[in-house]
């Protein structure tokens, strides 16, 4: 479904991504693990055309999508939640998520679709008019997967959902992650909590300093020794 | 007291037609961050299109504003297309060059088909002043008042109630984010500098039939005047900009009734400067968001 040839990205002279190669085929859930600085956004933001490729290609549905714009990329059916959520602090709950549905047009599948989102996070109906600035980490968490979710994606890319949330809420997020997977929906995720990752992808990937180092089924990589003193700790 | 509300009166006028060019500043700043100092420029060739359109072409006033707001629209449109654009990923002072760049062409530009003198805006206006006690608040006034609510009350409804206004918003909040919900942030570039423009314009051709003149640096002193009312409500904010253009109309007016006229332009830097003072995003800014 996605696939990426030797993706190359510059941060003005210096190299973020060096040669990076993968794919997901449609409805995997696929992690991408690795270190701080590792380049594992800089791969999302690639995708979504936020920033410019130095070399090689990215295909998505057997098109070339690298050098489009991004709004263009997004119309196919790609969603994002970055680092750091990305919330729209200075709108309301309900503008939030109905910028997540900017690229539709069908009303009434949108509305079907907020109705849906509402019954998954009801604490974001209750906030449905306060601005996204006032609400917690997790429920900005919450209002970030369901405003992707209102953009109804076949790809929804997924930067450190369990950033900066207690236990609890991470469990939930990944149960949520894995609901939304099993509706159909292809899934790449970036994670610090590599534990957390392996246990609900397919397969994953290794990153170090714009490369990957290994990769395998999310079982290869738990058992491998490698993955585990670096980021199993253990 | 008589006084004071005549000051009022006349302090607000000016105010919205402050606010309807600090708006364009404001706009422009949210989304991309740098200050159009051309902006003031497009107002003075906004005018003169609407003195052309009522002079030359005899169109009445109303349908001469629309069409002047609607062309000067297009003309912010192409100098965002070709003095903004080409630069956007360079550093802010290039933009800030370009701008100047662009103020010096209109100008000379406006000089060289209208000439460096001051062209009188004649137009029939019809209306009759209201009268309160010893208050009067005249025909032009009652105009340009209603007019800039009018435009004021429209913008507010597209911004807040509308999917573009919705965008555009997000987009000065953060550009990637608004990319990400697939957004095409060069057209809402696009319609901000488009709006800015045809506000300019609209305020331009009031003060131009409120004054009783049209002239090449017009818009330098009332670019001044509402650049400093868009910092003082907080630049990048929209109700601030209408706000701050209010007050400082009012505040302006007053301090020349009840100090000295020639105090009127210190008195809108002075209380410039103590705002900032106490609160350095202005009447209504938001801090800038730190980056994640
Ligand atoms: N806008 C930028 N300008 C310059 N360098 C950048 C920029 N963004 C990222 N980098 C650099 O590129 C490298 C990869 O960054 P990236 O954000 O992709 O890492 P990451 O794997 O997501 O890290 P983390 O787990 O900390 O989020 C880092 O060395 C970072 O400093
Ligand atoms: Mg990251």
């Amino acid at each position: 479904m996605l696939e990426l040839k030797n993706v190359m990205v510059n941060y003005g002279v210096i190299p973020a991504l060096k040669s990076i190669s993968f794919k997901v085929e449609e409805g995997e859930i696929v992690t991408l693990i690795g270190a701080n600085g590792a380049g594992k956004s800089t791969i999302l933001k690639a995708i979504c055309g936020l920033i410019k490729l130095k070399g090689g290609a990215i295909t998505y549905q057997g098109d070339t999508i690298s050098g489009m714009g991004a709004h263009l990329i997004i119309r196919r059916g790609i969603s994002q939640v970055p680092e750091g959520r990305g919330i729209f602090a200075n709108l309301t709950v309900e503008e939030n998520l109905g910028l997540g549905a900017y690229v539709r047009k069908d009303k009434a599948e949108i509305n079907r679709n907020l109705k849906v989102v509402y019954d998954r996070f009801p604490r974001l109906f209750e906030r449905r008019k306060q601005v996204g600035g006032t609400l917690s980490g997790g429920e900005q968490q919450m209002l970030a997967i369901g405003r992707a979710l209102m953009a109804a994606p076949k790809l929804l890319l997924l930067d450190e959902p369990s950033m900066g949330l207690a236990p609890l809420v991470v469990k939930e997020i990944f149960k949520i992650i894995k609901e939304i997977n099993q509706t159909g929906t292809t899934i790449l995720l970036v994670e610090q909590n590599a534990r957390m990752a392996l246990s609900v992808a397919n397969r994953g990937y290794v990153m170090e300093t714009g490369q990957i180092i290994s990769h395998g089924t999310a079982r290869e990589l738990r058992d491998n020794e490698d993955v585990k003193k670096a980021y199993l700790g253990h | 007291m008589d006084v004071f509300f005549q000051q009022l009166v006349n302090g607000l006028t000016v105010g919205s037609l402050y606010a309807l060019i600090a708006l364009g500043y404001t706009m422009v700043y949210g989304i991309l961050k740098i200050i159009n100092f051309a902006h003031g420029d497009i107002l003075m060739i906004g005018t003169f299109i609407g003195l052309v359109l009522v002079m030359n072409f005899h169109l009445a006033f109303v349908p001469a504003l629309l069409l002047a707001m609607f062309i000067t629209a297009l003309m912010g449109i192409l100098v965002e297309r070709l003095a903004y654009r080409p630069v956007r990923a360079a550093d802010k002072l290039i933009a800030l060059l370009s701008a100047l760049g662009v103020s010096i062409f209109l100008v000379n530009f406006a000089q060289l088909v209208w000439g460096t003198e001051t062209h009188p805006f004649p137009v029939n206006i019809s209306g009759e002043p209201i009268i309160l006690g010893e208050v009067h608040i005249g025909t032009l006034q009652i105009w340009a008042l209603g007019v800039s609510l009018l435009l004021m009350v429209g913008l507010h409804f597209f911004v807040n109630h509308t999917k573009m206004g919705v965008a555009m918003r997000a987009t000065s909040f953060n550009v990637d984010y608004a990319r990400l919900m697939g957004i095409n942030v060069d057209n809402i570039i696009s319609i901000t500098f488009a709006i800015g423009s045809a506000l300019a314009a609209a305020a331009g051709i009031l003060i131009g039939v409120y004054y009783d003149a049209v002239y090449p640096v017009m818009g330098y002193s009332a670019g001044l005047k509402a650049f400093t009312a868009a910092v003082l409500g907080g630049i990048g904010s929209i109700p601030g900009a209408m706000l701050g253009g209010l007050l400082l109309g009012v505040l302006e007016n007053e301090g020349a009734a009840y100090l000295s006229s020639g105090y009127k332009d210190a008195i809108a830097f002075a209380l410039l400067i103590i705002i900032l003072l106490i609160k350095p995003t202005g009447l209504m800014g938001r801090r800038e968001q730190q980056k994640v």
